[in-house]
């Protein structure tokens, strides 16, 4: 049973800002869905006594707040493609 | 009340708005949330970037612990519980301020949930606006739209504000108006400059405001059709566009048409709001566990500290001036909207133990002067002490309270104490009678016309034999004493 259609594709290929073929299109259908029934068989363990994880690690270390050193204004725009004026340019945003 | 406010208050006859705000505050750290880039306004762009915020292949974010702190002071002043486990997520969208293509924010496990701000209620009471939850997250870059030679066809992305911590604020839909949105917002940013979380700046953007506004009709039970406003960046902008989407909602309804769930956003210019995006497109954010990130955890301990390291919050200490001080809650709450203001008049109290005098000052003169000059208490050269002297050399009979105003106005200008403005200008207070004796005479002898008609019954007179003497004296005579000996020099 198929539970990833093209239109599912479609979707989140807009989301992605992706174009794809036709073929790809498919191709990606079938193997998001073999992924998905694949990962599907950890349905069958029993996990209500199993609280959700979200990461491996239990928790995780803090920063302190205080300055460190940015990059220079150079390196920052450096691989930009449109820089000028110290900012990154891009295609102007309509009503943004 | 003008057409438009008058047609406002017959549609709010029929119909009930109902409201909630998402407030968006940035947190008053020295780094930014996940690096240690300075978290500062106003300089070049693109100065204060880093691989991390700038989103670079292969860098890892590393969490601020004072950034938690402060968001937790943020929770616990509003009564929210902190959850001891909060989830790091990616939203994603793409949009050119947002360099990684996603946001770290929280989702399902927020910071903190369930907690309210009193806000003033119906016959002086108070009332209680719910929120729902407050989640951490990281400000976006600023786009630049207008300025440049290039603006028709580019726009400019400046990352300095990218990666800047933010704390979202929800309410639950408990508000009914612009005027209750509007004392909320006044509340919350008093509680948020009072635990210095934020600067709470809405020109620099340090505060922002979301709105889901829907309609019923009055005595509806269910919720009419919300739409979302965006970009509500200043107090008089977000009453201005709850009254505008209210009335654009009651009109689509009343023409027989359906309210539209979508994002609308404010034109300040225009005065009015427009659609934003399609409904197909908004909100698809593929929310996800953030995998550079792990859960973040606070121990009951670190709650604990935080909470007692919390000032007095502003609705208990206006209950506490109305109570410990006598003042009226009007006064209350004038001297409350501030910290400083607050400290700065208890410091007055004290000094004059005389509460309701230091409140006049506070509120007649020292507001009054920091509004013309447009000024921060900060920046007063009037301290409470000198100004706590001056109501003492007034209560002591030293200088009259006319003559005090003068005083005050020098205070204000060069920042002396007031004992060396008045000994040097020879202002005080003329209380000895024989010295006044003179001058009264003197007044009585000039003014024959009017001593007979005192004489002849025109008690009232008196007034004005005390106003010649004020004006002989340059305003230095005591009232009081004057009056006595006027009285016994033309009642003999």
């Amino acid at each position: 049973m198929a539970r990833v259609t093209a239109e599912t594709v479609d979707h989140v290929a807009r989301l992605a800002h992706l174009s794809l073929t036709e073929e790809e299109r498919e191709t990606f259908a079938r193997q998001l869905d073999q992924i998905l029934q694949y990962v599907e068989s950890i349905q069958s363990l029993d996990t209500a006594d199993v609280p959700p994880m979200s990461h491996a690690l239990a928790t995780g270390g803090f920063r302190p707040d205080v300055p460190g050193k940015s990059l220079e204004p150079e390196r920052a725009l450096d691989e930009a493609p449109d820089p000028a004026e110290g900012l990154f340019r891009v295609p102007r945003i309509i009503g943004g | 009340m003008t057409v438009a406010e008058q047609s406002f208050s017959g549609l709010l006859a029929e119909y009930e708005p109902v409201i909630g705000l998402e407030v968006h505050a940035q947190l008053l750290t020295r780094t930014k949330l996940f690096c240690s880039c300075p978290n500062r306004f106003g300089d070049p762009p693109n100065t204060n970037v880093c691989p991390v915020c700038l989103g670079l292949p292969g860098a890892l974010p590393v969490l601020s612990r004072e950034a938690v702190s402060l968001a937790m002071r943020a929770a616990l002043a509003t009564h929210c519980t902190v959850q001891e486990e909060s989830i790091w997520a990616r939203k994603n969208y793409f949009y050119p301020d947002l360099p990684k293509g996603y946001q770290i924010s929280q989702y399902e496990k927020p910071l903190a949930l369930e907690g309210w701000v009193e806000i003033p209620g119906e016959g002086g009471g108070t009332r209680r606006v719910r929120l729902q939850r407050i989640h951490m997250e990281e400000d976006a870059g600023k786009l630049l739209h207008e300025g440049f030679p290039w603006s028709a066809e580019k726009s400019g992305v400046d990352f300095n504000r990218g990666g800047v911590p933010l704390i979202e604020m929800v309410t639950h839909p408990d508000l009914r108006g612009p005027e209750d949105a509007f004392e909320y917002l006044s509340a919350l940013k008093a509680i948020l400059l009072y635990i210095e979380a934020s600067d709470c700046n809405m020109e620099e953007g340090s505060l922002r405001c979301d709105a889901n506004v829907s309609v019923r009709r009055r005595g509806a039970e269910a919720y009419g059709t919300r739409t979302e406003i965006k970009n509500l960046n200043s107090f008089r902008h977000v009453a201005r566009a709850l009254e505008h989407e209210i009335a654009r909602q009651v009109a689509v309804i009343e023409s027989g048409g359906e309210v539209v769930q979508e994002t609308r956003l404010w034109n300040a210019d225009r005065g009015e709001t427009a659609s934003m995006r399609s409904k197909e497109e908004a909100h698809d954010y593929r929310y996800f566990p953030e995998p550079d990130l792990p859960p973040l955890r606070v121990t009951a301990e670190w709650t604990e500290e935080v909470q007692h390291s919390l000032p007095e919050l502003p609705p208990e200490r206006r209950r506490r001036f109305t109570e410990e001080h006598g003042l009226p809650d009007y006064d209350a709450g004038v001297l409350t909207q501030s910290r400083a203001v607050a400290d700065y008049f208890e410091s007055v109290a004290r000094e004059t133990g005389d509460a309701k005098a230091a409140s006049n000052w506070v509120m007649n003169d020292v507001l009054r002067k920091l509004k013309e000059d447009d000024a921060d208490i900060a920046e007063c050269r009037v301290t409470p002490e000198s100004l706590g002297r001056l109501v003492k050399l007034i209560e002591g009979g030293t200088i009259s309270g006319k003559i005090a105003k003068d005083v005050f106005e020098k205070m204000w200008t060069s920042g002396e104490g007031p004992q060396a403005i008045v000994e040097r200008e020879g202002l005080v207070q003329l209380s000895d009678e024989d010295a006044l004796q003179a001058t009264v005479a003197e007044v009585l002898e000039a003014s024959p016309d009017q001593v007979a008609a005192y004489r002849g019954g025109k008690k009232a007179a008196i007034g004005w034999f005390v106003g010649q003497v004020m004006k002989k004296t340059g305003g230095k005579a005591n009232p009081r004493v004057v009056n006595t000996l006027l009285k016994k020099a033309l009642d003999s």
